[in-house]
Parts: structure tokens; sequence; C-alpha cells
């Protein structure tokens, strides 16, 4: 009888594991680390958004050195930048719909400004062939792909977070282990953001 | 409509088992046949064939071998891996969306170090697109892509000639990689061989933990058995379990990088997010 308890207690431990780790090929881990992935490419969106914000004194400076007649898509372009940057993002944000699409519609103004402002500097062959202006067209040009690409990425992981805690045996798991699990809010383009005229900044 | 006009027969011969299983068939097929319907199409891209892949067949054997030895002693130098593509069409897809989908597919670039450049050639199209690696944004910006496709490939392509801008796009792309020596020294240090992982060698660690623990119950249990302990009665004797399907053991994602023609060569699951730049002609 002295001997039982280590026989026993081990096992107990053993078995514990054994569950843990089966409980873990099920599905038990599935909803959190869906949650993870999709925070993180939320993240990568904000990232690469704040990068485009940053990239927008220099270019407005660039432009008024050679048009500063063109002053009022440059206030333009200046104005939607500071909404995007004033709009505050509440913690709720990716499950707070209102809150994405206030954050959207100020991020597509902003898009609609900077098209109509590289459309305008078409018209002056002195910016165009600048050096500087040149690097800022091609970075521009990349920030806008990878907030594309940031953004599908975060609608493909929202959607397969969204998929999971909405299905079986997602659905069973968020009842048992994780309640507040809440559908994520994703970008939706709405028919106007899509009439914004798409500029093709690739080309120089 | 077949299928509500299928269930509806079927409802009225319900009576009977066949019936019932002949309507379950039909919903299952109707099911499955939505599931296969792609929610929305790829582009279908080319398979990798090596470190050059000519799928629109720019390039005579002699250019490729150049190309590829090219690109061979600059994954030696500092193992940045950088491909070559050329595609007969870009299927309606604009070269970023189709750059992006063909570089994430294949991968180039080591994982973790996500140091892969792609270099798309879309002749038919009029296209070319360098491909960043996540980490090799900051020294191949942007800016310097641009420059690159506007001043060393671009004037060559509108003259006819695609070896040519290819050789000299890779040789710029070389020369910005491997630019700045201390730092070239800096990012092939830390390229890990799986042997000196410090991850790796903490799940090997836990793994015979595991083990050893396994085989210290199973020893405790057998010799309890063997004392003729009334606790311990016949218990099922050996329960081994072996943790596996974490996929993780094998260490990390196995990049091959080691022959110097194409044959065999594929990339190690590095990431891109968009970085680099676009050119027409």
């Amino acid at each position: 009888m002295i001997v039982r308890p280590f026989i026993v207690r081990p096992i107990a431990f053993l078995a514990v594991i054994v569950a843990a780790l089966s409980m873990a090929g099920c599905g038990i881990n599935t909803i959190p680390s869906y949650e993870q992935q999709a925070k993180a490419a939320w993240s990568e969106v904000l990232n690469q958004y704040k990068r485009r914000s940053d990239l927008i004194p220099n270019l407005v400076e660039t432009v008024k050195g050679f048009a500063d007649q063109e002053k009022s898509v440059l206030t333009e372009v200046t104005k939607a930048r500071e909404q995007t940057t004033n709009i505050q993002l509440p913690p709720d944000i990716l499950t707070n719909p209102d809150a994405m699409k206030r954050f959207q519609d100020a991020q597509a103004t902003l898009s609609g400004a900077l098209g109509r402002l590289m459309a305008v500097v078409e018209r002056y062959p002195d910016i165009k062939s600048g050096q500087n202006f040149l690097a800022l067209q091609s970075e521009l040009a990349g920030t806008e792909n990878r907030i594309a690409i940031a953004r599908r990425d975060y609608i493909k992981a929202v959607q397969a977070y969204n998929t999971e805690i909405t299905t079986f045996p997602g659905r069973l798991w968020k009842m048992a282990l994780y309640p507040q699990a809440k559908e994520m809010a994703t970008f939706d383009i709405t028919p106007e953001e899509q009439k914004v005229p798409k500029v093709d900044f690739g080309k120089p | 409509m077949a299928g509500a006009l299928i269930a509806a027969r079927c409802w009225i011969s319900c009576s009977s088992v066949r019936g019932f299983v002949r309507l379950l068939l039909a919903f299952w097929s109707i099911a499955f046949a939505a599931f296969f319907v792609p929610a929305h199409a790829d582009p279908v891209y080319p398979e990798l064939a090596g470190r050059v892949t000519d799928d629109a067949g720019l390039l005579t054997l002699k250019e490729k071998a150049d190309i590829e030895k090219d690109l061979a002693s600059l994954e030696e130098t500092s193992t940045d891996q950088l491909a070559v593509v050329t595609v007969k069409s870009l299927q309606g897809y604009s070269i970023e969306d189709y750059g992006i989908g063909l570089a994430r597919k294949w991968g180039i670039g080591q994982k973790g170090k996500d140091n892969g450049i792609l270099l798309i050639v879309a002749p038919n199209d009029h296209k070319v697109r360098i491909e960043v690696g996540r980490r090799l944004e900051p020294f191949m910006t942007d800016t310097m892509s641009a420059l690159i496709i506007q001043n060393a490939i671009l004037p060559k392509f509108r003259r006819g000639d695609y070896a040519d801008g290819i050789k000299d796009g890779v040789r710029d792309i070389k020369a910005v990689l491997l630019g700045d020596a201390d730092e070239v020294k800096q990012r092939a240090a830390g390229a890990r061989s799986p042997e000196n992982d410090p991850t790796a060698m903490i799940h090997l660690v836990i793994f015979f933990l595991i083990v050893a623990f396994i085989v210290w119950v199973n020893y405790r249990n057998a010799q309890a058995m063997r004392s003729g302990v009334p606790g311990a009665r016949r218990r099922p004797g050996g329960i081994v379990f072996i943790p596996g399907g974490s996929g993780d053991w094998g260490g990390s994602g196995g990049w091959s990088g080691g022959g110097d023609s194409g044959g065999g060569w594929s990339g190690g699951g590095g990431d891109f997010g968009g970085g680099g730049a676009s050119g027409g002609w």
C-alpha cells in the first residue's frame, strides 16, 4: 500500500499529458492560434498604413517645391492624412465593425487624395524627373502594394478565424472554453470605394 | 433545381429505406459539387525548375547556365536566394498580384530569414518585377529595385535583348545585396543550420525527458508487480506514448541550396510582403 501512490500518481500525471496532447490534436488550440494569426495580420495592416502615412510629409514637401499653385490637392492630402492619424482606434476594433468602418473610410479618403495628387504631378515634368520624387514614387507604389497584400492576408486570417468559431467542432470549443471569442470585422470593399480612380503608381 | 426535383421525388418514395438513401445521396452530391467550385481562381504558376525558370523560353542554355552560376555564387556568399523566372502570360493578373503569389508559392529565401528575391519577366505582357523578401526590404528598397529596373533592365528589354537585360539586372541586384561587406557577413552568419539551432535542442531535451519518464513509470510498474503489491494488479504493460504530429522535430524548414546547377534547388520557405518594384516597356 505504500508503493501504490508512486504508481498511481505518475500514471495519472501521464494521463493528463496524453489528454492534453491529444486534445491539442483535435483542435482545442485552434481558436486561440487563429486569433493570434488574425491579430498579427492586423498589426501588419496598421504597420503598412503607418508606413504610407510617414511617407506623405516628404511627398507633399517635394511637390510643393515645384508646384505651389496646386495647393488645394496638397491640403487635401495633408488633411486626409491628419484624419487617419487622429482617428482613435478602440481596443476592440477587430470585433467592432463600426470602428473598423471608420478606420477604413479614413484610409480610403487618403488613398483617393493621394491618387489625385499623383495624377496632378503628371502635369509637371520637372517633378516627375526629379530623383527625390522618383524615390518617393517607388516607395509609395511599394507601400500601396504592401497595404493591398497586408489587407488580403488579414481578410484571409479573419475568414479562417470566423469560420472556425462558427462551424463544428470549433463552435463546441468556443462554447466550452472560449465564450468571449467574437467574430472579427473584415474589410469590405464598398461600391463607392471601388469607384475611387486607381492610379498605377508603378508606371513612371 | 435538379437537386430539389430529385429530393421531392425521393420524398414521395421515402417510405422505403432505399428511397431515403437515395435522398441522402442526392443532398450529398449537391453539397459535394458546391464544395468543389473554387471560390476564386488563382493563376496557374509554372513549376520551379531551379534558380532560373525560363518558362517563356527567352534564354539559350548557355545564357541560362551563366545566370545560374551567378545566382549560386550570391547564395554562397550571403545565403540570399535570388531566382529568375520568365512567364508566358500573367493570365490577366497584375504583375504585383502574380508576383506575390508566385514568390510565396515557391518560398524563395530561407524560412525565418525571408531573404529571397524573385526577378519576374513577363515578355508578352511587357512587364517586369523585382519581388523582395520581407527581411531584404531594408537593403533592396523599393527605390533601389525601381532604379535597377529603369536603368539596367528596361533599356535592354526595349531592344528585345532579354538575356542581357536579365544578366544586368542580376548583376545589379547582386551588387546591392553584396554592397556592404560587413552587413553581408552578419546576414550570412545569421543563417543557422539545424544542428546548432537552440530551439531544436530544447525540443530534443524535452523529448528525452518524456521518454525517460515513460520508461521510469513502466519500470516502477513492473517492479511493483514483481514484488506482488496488491495495489498493482495486472495493468496493461508498456504504455509507450510517443508525441508526434507537431512536425517540429525535423529541424527548421530545410532549404536545399547545395546544388550548383539548377537541378534539385528549391526555396526554403521565405516569406514575402510585397516589397520591390515593377516596370513596363
